[in-house]
């Protein structure tokens, strides 16, 4: 596995150890430019302590994690603090119970999440204080950001209401929104279809392909409901003990009788 | 209305709950023999050979006893009585709506009035005094509602910037002549830079935890003034403070002073109606950079620290940075009060920089409603103002204002303009309300 330039992130022999509890042992995948790769398994995998590794939330024991841009600028995320991560190397993420800020409306939910570029613009607030002019077309530039993902997710009606009075699926597409105003290189989804009606789930679907369709984003995804799994990844790596047991096409996860064991009793049904 | 419907179709619901009244009455008036039996019921005093002697007063302990009853069985039959049919929304959507309507003119009232205090109380000493001291807790308040109320971080030592800034220009302006208006800024660089130096060890820290290390903080810089004779004067404070004069003309009566050069008749009352200006000002400084600092960047990033740190650090913003400057911005206005104290004063020492002045001025934040301006104003007054009204009843002051504070913490828990209006808005401005929006815990 040399890591090609459409290789977006490369994790290799990634360990993460609680104690004695080993959480991930010794995972490698790659994750390409362009295309949804997920990780599933079943509960207690370690999937989202991956995702924690990656977004820089844990400091992993052992392992490199290398994310590429497009220009080739590489980024040793094990050693990037959390905040620099998505500020500079560009990984956007969700959060599995939704981690919105309930008190803020979700036109400023998508503003604080263009902060930093927002802050550069504001000249680190003394220009912006001072009503400075360059200021006011970067707010109005992020306002029509905010405006348009407000849009694709159809929230832009309820531009103005808090983020915490909204519905439950309407939090979650939130969430993703507020996380693509961060124009992520790598976008993290941990579980967004959890709680979604099967309606929901399905313009979920019709959601996340249109992002990879239409963005440079990559799209990382933990996702426990089959159907969003199948349906739109292009590559699966399945967990089970912190352990990677098997990897490929949809097509041919389905079919891997270690996945089949992995799943038993009633997700099993759902992976056949 | 729906309560009233209830009531008429099942009249049995809404009769009085007599029994379970009294046994509520019954358990309190026992609370109360546990509570009074001691404090009332003996009294220790001096006998007249110098021994002590214990008197008991049963009549008054049953007589308490007694209110306790009765007071607790009305309350319970009212409460039970509500209870049993569905309570339906005290305010109306109209009425509501006409409030906030209303609330939009209370602002600009309070300023005009502000701005005319001097005017209509010129003869007052009194009443201008109390409104410089109303208007330094009022910066106050704005300046702590930055860090308690934006940020969400529990600052029990903000006391601590306000001494700094008043001892930068006591010392600044007495050791080295330093005019007030070049002192003004120094001290809020300075009491910044505390901020600053605070916040760095602190910043791991959340919630109660925090708010014992601030509190720690607040009694170190008192402690450091007390002990640093050489310094600061320790216990005796620095007196001999140069007076404020207007922009270099002194408020005296020398052929240079402010009255002579104004072909005024000599007054006291000027110095004092400038300083009244003169907070003012500092005030509605405050008040606006908070009001714009909210709308930029960094007000907005504040506000989601408040609400959920951990989806700041993955939405790319330095929470590090962040506090740092809440704590900043904050410490900074209270440094330029704390120089305006001083100036004031004339005389400052440690005794006035005591813890109380740290909880007085959170207590206003509290219960103005944390992150609202115009709460902060009206707690002030009403704190501070209500303070000197009851002074003439000096035993009492400390009880109604326990009550006080205890009724407002129970029927408006979020202070008493909690809500929270957002900083930008596509098509409609709407306030959000307070259940929603987090408040100071990290």
């Amino acid at each position: 596995m040399n890591g090609g330039h459409d290789v977006i992130l490369d994790v290799q022999h990634l360990t993460m150890r609680f104690g004695g509890l080993v959480a991930v042992n010794d995972l490698s995948f790659e994750a390409r430019r362009g295309e949804i790769t997920a990780i599933i398994g079943p509960n207690g995998a370690g999937k989202t302590t991956v995702f924690n590794c990656i977004t820089g939330f844990y400091q992993p024991t052992e392992g490199m994690l290398e994310l590429a841009h497009a220009d080739r600028k590489k980024f040793l995320l094990e050693r990037m603090p959390d905040f620099k991560i998505t500020a500079r190397a560009r990984v956007a993420r969700t959060f599995q119970n939704i981690r919105l800020f309930a008190g803020m409306t979700a036109l400023e939910n998508l503003l604080v999440a263009q902060h930093n570029r927002l802050m550069k613009a504001s000249g680190f607030t003394f220009l912006g204080l001072a009503g400075w002019p360059g200021f006011r077309s970067a707010e109005r530039e992020s306002i029509d950001r905010a405006r348009y993902w407000l849009d694709r997710v159809g929230l832009l009606a309820r531009a103005d209401d808090p983020a915490g009075a909204l519905a439950y699926g309407q939090q979650r597409r939130l969430e993703i929104a507020r996380a693509m105003c961060a124009e992520p290189v790598l976008l993290c989804l941990d579980e967004p279809a959890a709680g979604l009606n099967p309606r929901e789930a399905l313009e979920l679907n019709k959601f996340l392909l249109a992002i990879r369709a239409e963005t440079s984003t990559s799209i990382l995804l933990i996702e426990h409901h089959m159907r969003v799994v199948m349906e739109i990844s292009d590559h699966i790596v399945v967990l089970d003990y912190g352990q990677k047991i098997a990897e490929g096409p949809p097509a041919q996860i389905r079919g891997d009788a270690r996945v089949i064991a992995a799943y038993l009793g009633v997700e099993t049904e759902e992976v056949a | 209305m729906t309560a009233n419907e209830n009531r008429e179709a099942n009249p049995r619901t809404a009769r009085l709950d007599v029994g379970g009244a009294l046994k509520d009455a019954a358990v309190a008036a026992a609370i109360a023999f546990g509570l009074f039996s001691l404090m009332l019921g003996l009294l220790t005093s001096a006998g007249p050979a110098g021994k002590l002697v214990v008197t008991t007063r049963f009549g008054l302990l049953a007589a308490m006893i007694a209110v306790v009853f009765i007071g607790r069985f009305l309350v319970a039959l009212v409460a039970r009585r509500r209870g049993a049919s569905v309570p339906g929304p005290l305010l109306t959507p109209q009425v509501r709506q006409g409030l906030s309507r209303l609330e939009r003119l209370v602002a600009p009232a309070f300023l005009l009035f502000a701005l005319l205090v001097p005017v209509l109380f010129y003869s007052n000493r009194y009443l201008l005094d109390l409104g410089i001291l109303v208007l330094t807790y009022i910066m106050l308040g704005w300046g702590l509602n930055i860090v308690v109320g934006l940020a969400g971080l529990l600052d029990l030592g903000y006391v601590a910037f306000y001494a700094v800034g008043a001892y930068s220009y006591a010392l600044l302006a007495k050791n080295f002549g330093f005019s007030f208006w070049l002192c003004l800024p120094l001290a809020g660089v300075l009491a910044s830079f505390w901020g600053i130096l605070l916040g760095f060890p602190v910043l791991r820290l959340r919630g109660d935890y925090l708010a014992i290390v601030t509190l720690a903080f607040g009694e170190i810089i008192r402690l450091v003034i007390v002990n640093w004779q050489d310094l600061t004067g320790g216990p005796n404070g620095v007196s001999g403070i140069p007076r404020p004069s207007f922009f270099g003309i002194p408020f005296n009566n020398e052929p240079d002073g402010f009255a002579a050069v104004f072909h005024l008749e000599f007054s006291a009352t000027h110095r004092v109606v400038f300083l009244y200006y003169l907070i003012l000002a500092l005030a509605l400084i405050t008040c606006a950079v908070t009001i714009r600092l909210r709308q930029l960047p960094i007000g907005r990033a504040w506000e989601a620290l408040r609400e959920d740190e951990i989806a700041c650090r993955a939405l790319g913003i330095n929470t590090t940075n962040t506090k740092l400057t809440a704590f900043a911005t904050g410490a900074m206005f209270a440094g330029f009060a704390g120089s305006f104290f001083a100036t004031r004063q004339g005389f400052i020492s440690p005794e006035s920089f005591v813890f109380m002045e740290s909880a007085l001025v959170l207590a206003i934040v509290v219960l103005g409603g944390m992150g609202s301006q115009l709460g902060v104003v009206i707690a002030a007054v009403v704190m501070v103002g209500g303070f000197e009204l009851f002074r003439n009843f000096e035993q009492f002051r400390m009880l109604v204002f326990g009550a006080a504070m205890t009724g407002i913490m129970v029927w408006r828990p979020r202070g008493l303009i909690a809500t929270r209006t957002p900083s930008i808005f596509l098509d409609q401005k709407k306030d959000i309300p307070a259940d929603i929006v987090e408040e100071a815990r990290q």
